[in-house]
């Protein structure tokens, strides 16, 4: 409980931040405040897809059910981190570009993304059987996550993109003064701090019901 | 252990078993040329006498191959649990020759599906080519990347019961760069693009072919066996 609370003060903070603390950004203006909520969205977004690889290549491995239980989670927030970033996405390219929607790279890329989770999803719920469901999907999640590299990393330079980078790769340098930096990082963290805690409700309660389950069929046999 | 030598003379041998079964029913080849020429028909009969932008056509193209495909290769597997012939295949060959030679069937199927429908595609449409032979290359990767990365998908589905279009909707995502990049590269060949962008997008279709096939070698082995 008492780590809840912390987290409830801090996110308070960081949106109060956001809007009185932080400067309006150079060139963007108000609508650059965004940043604040939309970037670590998406970073917690493409952390948690990540981790359902990588626990998707561990049940390939190991043959636990566990891992399989951490793979569909770590999916199930990375889809609902991801809607987060889609949707403060389309606000900002309001603002910015005068249209919620107009089929810019990073916007293609992200909507394949949610596309992939939700065909996973879709596999899942097709499948009956633990064991098969689990190996199934983990093969299904390492195959479409194999293909993102080709739209992350080709896309955006085949097409051009009017998306701003916040990270220059060529002056290594991070486009930002230091009180939004502060903010920004605050909100990382908060960000993370709520994927932790999420993550954790989810598996304790994945964990208990496949408990139940396992009491009921001996029960039952 | 590895022996492509021996992967790949399974792999024949299976992919020769296939077009044999396949030359005796006909069903997954007419089913699929059918499904090209009604949706080809349907097209053209819309357009009607219009010539249709390149943006569109391209597009139009990568449409019918996509949804054809589809239609096709669901049953690459399913055939093989219909009349139980699945155990037989496993005690007969290791994982990574069967996926070769179904991947194999796959590619050959969907060649002469767009060596049928390519050509009548470009007569029915009235479309003029600028640059041919960048035309040809990007429909052979293509739908050899078509092939690649739905195989083991086509197992996967056959796996989870077989449900209706299941593959489409597992399909679309992990083929979507490959039919973005297959569509831009179209478009640039038919509408006279610079041929240094008909390059990029070719490698692009390459690399993409090469990382379907590799990873699909290495994971179908969980797919196939239980």
């Amino acid at each position: 409980m008492f780590w809840q609370i912390i987290l409830g003060i801090w996110m308070s903070a960081v949106i109060v931040a956001s809007f009185l603390y932080m400067p309006s950004t150079q060139g963007l203006g108000e609508m650059g405040r965004i940043i604040v909520y939309h970037v670590p969205a998406a970073w917690i977004a493409v952390a948690a897809y990540l981790m359902a690889m990588l626990n998707s290549l561990g049940y390939l491995r190991q043959n636990k059910l566990q891992l399989d239980r951490q793979a569909q989670i770590n999916a199930e927030l990375g889809t609902v981190f991801c809607l987060l970033a889609t949707v403060t996405g389309a606000i900002w390219s309001r603002g910015a570009w005068g249209q919620y929607w107009n089929w810019d790279p990073r916007q293609t890329s992200i909507t394949v993304l949610l596309m992939i989770y939700a065909a996973y999803f879709v596999l899942r719920s097709a499948i009956p059987d633990a064991e098969r469901r689990a190996r199934l999907a983990a093969v299904y999640a390492i195959l479409a996550f194999l293909t993102v590299p080709f739209l992350v990393f080709i896309a955006p330079r085949v097409y051009v993109s009017l998306h701003p980078d916040l990270i220059n790769v060529q002056n290594r340098s991070f486009a930002m003064d230091r009180k939004m930096l502060v903010v920004f990082l605050a909100s990382l963290l908060g960000f993370t701090g709520l994927y932790a805690w999420m993550y954790n409700v989810q598996l304790r309660l994945e964990n208990l019901l496949a408990a139940a389950a396992m009491k009921r069929r001996e029960y039952d046999g | 252990m590895i022996k492509p030598l021996r992967w790949v003379k399974q792999g024949l041998a299976i992919w020769r078993k296939d077009l044999q079964i396949e030359f005796r029913t006909r069903y997954t080849y007419s089913a699929l040329v059918m499904f090209a020429v009604t949706t080809l028909v349907t097209v053209s009969f819309a357009i009607g006498g219009f010539t249709a932008d390149v943006e569109i056509t391209a597009a139009l193209l990568w449409i019918i191959l996509f949804f054809s495909a589809m239609a096709g290769l669901a049953r690459t597997f399913v055939a093989e649990e219909e009349t139980g012939t699945v155990t037989a295949l496993k005690m007969a060959a290791q994982p990574e020759p069967v996926y070769l030679g179904k991947y194999l069937f796959n590619v050959t199927i969907l060649c002469s599906l767009a060596l049928l429908v390519v050509p009548l595609f470009i007569m029915l449409l009235n479309i003029s080519i600028v640059l041919p032979l960048a035309f040809c290359a990007v429909v052979l990767l293509g739908t050899l990347g078509l092939a690649g990365a739905s195989t083991i998908l086509a197992a996967i589905v056959s796996k989870a019961g077989a449900k209706n279009s299941l593959l489409t909707v597992l399909a679309f995502p992990v083929l979507l760069p490959l039919l973005i990049t297959a569509i831009s590269a179209t478009r640039a060949a038919l509408g006279g693009g610079l041929a240094a962008e008909v390059r990029s997008h070719l490698l692009t279709l390459f690399f993409y072919n090469g990382v379907a096939v590799v990873a699909s070698l290495l994971l179908f082995e969980y797919v196939w066996n239980e």
